[in-house]
């Protein structure tokens, strides 16, 4: 039987270091980083948590709802397509940091892409 | 069918359903993520009963012993109660030991706890007064060469606690104390690991107790303290401080002024943060401590978070010396 996705990148210890490097990298990111402003850094940091959880292909039971209702606030920020491409490519260079294959890589990235529309509250 | 109580509200819970499923049902909200108890959206605390240890699974020792659960894998057998508000209260009694004055501004309560007290050095208590007014305070004491609690309590202008701990509390006096609650402590498991410990005012306090941890289990990784105050009378167990950073080499203590007066040339001015920013610009594989005022707590922690400090090992109590 072929590993799934969560187990071939490592599950649980894998998602706990990608979110130290992938937070840090989006609050570097001049493109996104005013979306994290005063927001309390332990609750944050667990939604990146279940957020990774989610691209690595985890046990996470999101739904297009939930994403649409955590991110609405953010779309009255101006969220937009150009943040969804900053997140993908933040994500991507955390992994890449993190010595994954650029095949799963960009099956991360797929995952990601899929929930674009519900962040951003097309559809809804 | 058990009985679930959340926030003192009653609610009937089918066997074998959790307690995030239980309250969802019920229409009540509560922050939640996941639901596969990996993402600590739904973290909530028991009150009276030890949670199943499957809804403990990947918490930090120290939310375990507090009692802390994910709500999403939470499916007791009975009864449970359950709250998402801060420490649960469960009280002691002790008695004053003494009450002596630091600095003009600073005085250090040693009390005396009825029985045993089991706590870490770093943690905090919250400390009630007979009409119920409470007051969270950091432990600065140790727990096992030290038979008493040690509190470092500032004035504050409009502090009524602090006003009444400074003025009227007295040796022998009757005061209780809750269980020991917080993180911010040493563990011994890494004991080369670099350690910054930045601190306002009486934010010092759980820092003084974590140091002296640190040191008593021979820890060899370089500690760096940074003290600061806005005066003076701010600035306390300096002398203590000095002589623990004659005695061991790997131990540094800088203490930090605002703005310094006359015969204040043996400090540092600048704020204590800046001048740790700005010494340690890598930090990682560091741990962190931050104590003391709630701005300068939460823009370290994300200065040495970006510097390199992985979000595991920055620890803070951002409750000490609101006031200056």
């Amino acid at each position: 039987m072929t590993q799934s996705l969560y187990e071939q990148l490592g599950g649980e210890p894998a998602v706990n270091a990608a979110v130290d490097i992938f937070y840090r990298k989006m609050l570097s990111d001049n493109r996104v980083s005013r979306f994290f402003e005063g927001v309390d850094m332990e609750r944050q940091a667990s939604k990146q948590k279940a957020f990774l959880t989610m691209v690595f292909g985890g046990p996470a039971k999101y739904t297009g709802k939930d994403m649409y209702e955590g991110h609405k606030h953010l779309i009255k920020m101006g969220l937009n397509d150009s943040h969804v491409d900053a997140v993908i490519e933040n994500l991507g260079a955390t992994l890449k940091e993190l010595g994954v294959k650029n095949e799963l890589i960009a099956q991360v990235a797929g995952i990601a892409n899929s929930v674009r529309d519900d962040v951003l509250g097309r559809g809804h | 069918m058990p009985t679930l109580i959340f926030e003192k509200q009653a609610y009937q819970r089918n066997p074998e359903e959790t307690v995030l499923d239980c309250l969802l049902r019920h229409g009540v909200s509560v922050p939640h993520s996941c639901r596969s108890g990996v993402c600590q959206s739904c973290l909530m605390r028991s009150i009276d009963s030890d949670p199943p240890a499957a809804a403990q699974h990947g918490l930090k020792d120290s939310l375990r012993q507090q009692r802390y659960f994910l709500a999403c894998a939470c499916a007791p057998e009975g009864d449970f109660t359950a709250t998402l508000s801060g420490p649960v209260l469960i009280r002691f009694p002790a008695r004053v030991i003494s009450v002596e004055k630091l600095s003009r501004r600073i005085a250090r309560v040693r009390l005396d706890p009825a029985g045993a007290f089991d706590y870490r050095a770093g943690q905090f208590i919250n400390l009630a007064r007979s009409d119920g007014l409470t007051r969270p305070y950091s432990l600065a004491s140790l727990p096992y060469t030290e038979d008493f609690l040690e509190l470092h309590v500032a004035r504050h202008e409009q502090g009524r606690m602090s006003s009444w701990i400074h003025d009227e509390l007295q040796p022998g006096d009757e005061i209780a104390v809750s269980t020991p609650i917080g993180e911010c402590c040493y563990r011994p498991e890494q004991p080369k690991q670099p350690l910054l410990l930045v601190g306002t005012g009486c934010g010092l306090a759980p820092l003084y107790g974590v140091i002296r941890d640190a040191l008593h289990h021979g820890h060899t990784g370089p500690i760096w303290l940074y003290h600061g105050s806005r005066d003076r009378e701010g600035l306390y167990l300096v002398e203590e401080l000095r002589g623990l950073a004659r005695d061991h080499d790997n131990f540094n203590y800088v203490p930090c002024l605002d703005s310094p007066a006359a015969g204040d040339e043996d400090v540092t001015v600048q704020r204590a943060h800046e001048a740790a920013l700005a010494r340690h610009a890598d930090m990682k594989g560091w741990r962190v401590f931050l104590c003391g005022h709630p701005e300068m707590v939460k823009q370290t922690k994300i200065k040495t978070y970006l510097a390199g400090a992985a979000l595991a090992d920055i620890h803070a109590d951002p409750f000490q010396s609101a006031a200056p």
